[in-house]
């Protein structure tokens, strides 16, 4: 009897989603542990926060206080850019993707299963999370919301074996996909040919194909390209840019799905008329 | 033994919640494979200790727990766990006679059977190699003292 149920469970959750709400419910049940099990590491390193020097602490908000400084410099340029891509799209009359919005969410260090490189965040459907959604960290994109459940929601990572995420070479604009490895530092690019323009330091980003990511966010950096003169594909190995192992702050992103057009040629007008 | 089953039922939620927080206790990589199943073991322990209270239905209540707790294809460790607790009821008599280390083997005939079957369901979307679920185990079979001794020391203090 409870076999027959399970494979009838079994079978319903691996061939449609209608036991995503029942999982929501039961997810509700477990989350005091998961956030019991939490509870100590994230007191521990609040602790170590609480304990910094006064000196360390001064340290750390010059050097920041330069970062910010440069990062704000960095961004006015950005606009300037911006601004200007946006007048060279108008003259193509191509639309214009607008930015995305992010939320911020923390870790809850536990542990789902242990051949899948997945992780749990603290934030889930009532923050508005929704399967698909990507995740970035401060350095590069970290993976997608695979279930969002009513308070946490589960993240898949891009080093994952069964995560795939297109991307393109920075330098030049190849396209490829970029396969996780199961092991959290290496990316693999399975399907480039042996003469193809790729070089080891060469950044991988992200190239908005498959409309999971949005365009232009770092992925990893190829670190190994060897060639197998008997086989079609060149070996190439990443790695990844986000620090999937140590951050705790992940963010996830909301496209904005609307594009807008600025083929109007009266927003041309004005816009070279402010020139 | 013979205790108020309220009592026993507490405890038994009790031991599986410790035991769910020991399987996500986040650890280094390479050790999670050495994790033995800790839920499996427990539940063994009380299906061998209050078969008529503690039975294939709890098992397959906590199983999909479980399934909800690592993020996976429902039903998977419930299908596993009764198997396994399956195998555990029809011979409780005879592996209650048993020396402690005689149940570790036996139990690791079982523990081989459960996590067969779970091999068998990752199968389906994992690319995996067996080797990875025949760890817990070996793990479980040098474990399952240690789970019998303290849940027995557990039962008769409360």
């Amino acid at each position: 009897m409870a076999v027959l149920l399970s494979i009838l469970v079994l079978s319903i959750d691996q061939y449609t989603d209608k036991l995503k709400s029942f999982r929501g419910y039961v997810s509700l049940l477990i989350v005091p542990l998961q956030y019991g099990v939490d509870l100590p590491i994230s007191s521990v390193q609040n602790l170590s926060d609480f304990l910094l020097s006064y000196q360390s602490l001064h340290d750390k908000y010059t050097a920041l206080q330069a970062e910010q400084a440069n990062n704000q410099l960095k961004l006015l340029k950005f606009s300037a850019l911006e601004q200007e891509n946006i007048r060279l799209r108008t003259l193509f009359e191509s639309s214009f993707k607008l930015g995305e919005q992010v939320l911020v969410a923390e870790l809850v260090s536990v542990n789902l299963a242990r051949y899948e490189h997945q992780v749990l965040v603290n934030k889930g459907e009532r923050f508005g999370v929704h399967e698909k959604q990507p995740v970035l960290d401060a350095l590069g994109v970290v993976g997608q919301v695979t279930n969002a459940l009513p308070l946490t929601s589960e993240i898949i990572l891009i080093t994952d074996p069964n995560h795939a995420i297109p991307v393109q070479v920075n330098r030049n604009g190849l396209h490829t996909i970029a396969l996780g490895s199961g092991q959290l530092n290496k990316l693999i690019l399975p399907f480039l040919p042996n003469n193809a323009d790729i070089v080891p330091g060469d950044l991988l980003i992200t190239s908005g194909l498959g409309g999971v990511f949005p365009q232009g966010y770092p992925v990893a950096e190829v670190v190994s390209f060897t060639v197998q003169p008997d086989k079609p594909f060149a070996i190439i190995e990443a790695k990844p840019k986000a620090a999937l192992n140590t951050s705790r702050e992940l963010l996830i992103v909301w496209k904005n799905q609307s594009m807008i057009p600025l083929g109007s040629k009266s927003m041309t007008a004005t816009d070279y008329a402010e020139d | 033994m013979l205790r108020i089953s309220h009592n026993n039922t507490l405890i038994y939620w009790l031991s599986v919640g410790v035991a769910m927080a020991l399987t996500i206790i986040p650890l280094p990589f390479a050790s999670l494979n050495l994790m033995p199943d800790w839920v499996l073991l427990v539940l063994i322990y009380w299906s061998l200790g209050r078969p008529e209270d503690f039975n294939i239905d709890k098992a397959w209540c906590v199983g999909i727990l479980i399934d909800v707790l690592s993020g996976q294809l429902l039903g998977q460790h419930a299908l596993a766990y009764v198997m396994g607790l399956f195998l555990v009821l029809k011979q409780h008599k005879m592996i209650r006679q048993f020396s402690i280390i005689q149940q570790s083997l036996v139990l690791g005939l079982i523990l081989f059977v459960a996590q067969v079957v779970l091999f068998w369901i990752v199968h389906i979307n994992h690319d995996i190699s067996l080797s990875a679920f025949l760890w817990p185990v070996l793990t479980g079979i040098l474990c399952w003292p240690l789970v019998f001794i303290t849940l027995n020391k557990v039962r008769t203090l409360l």
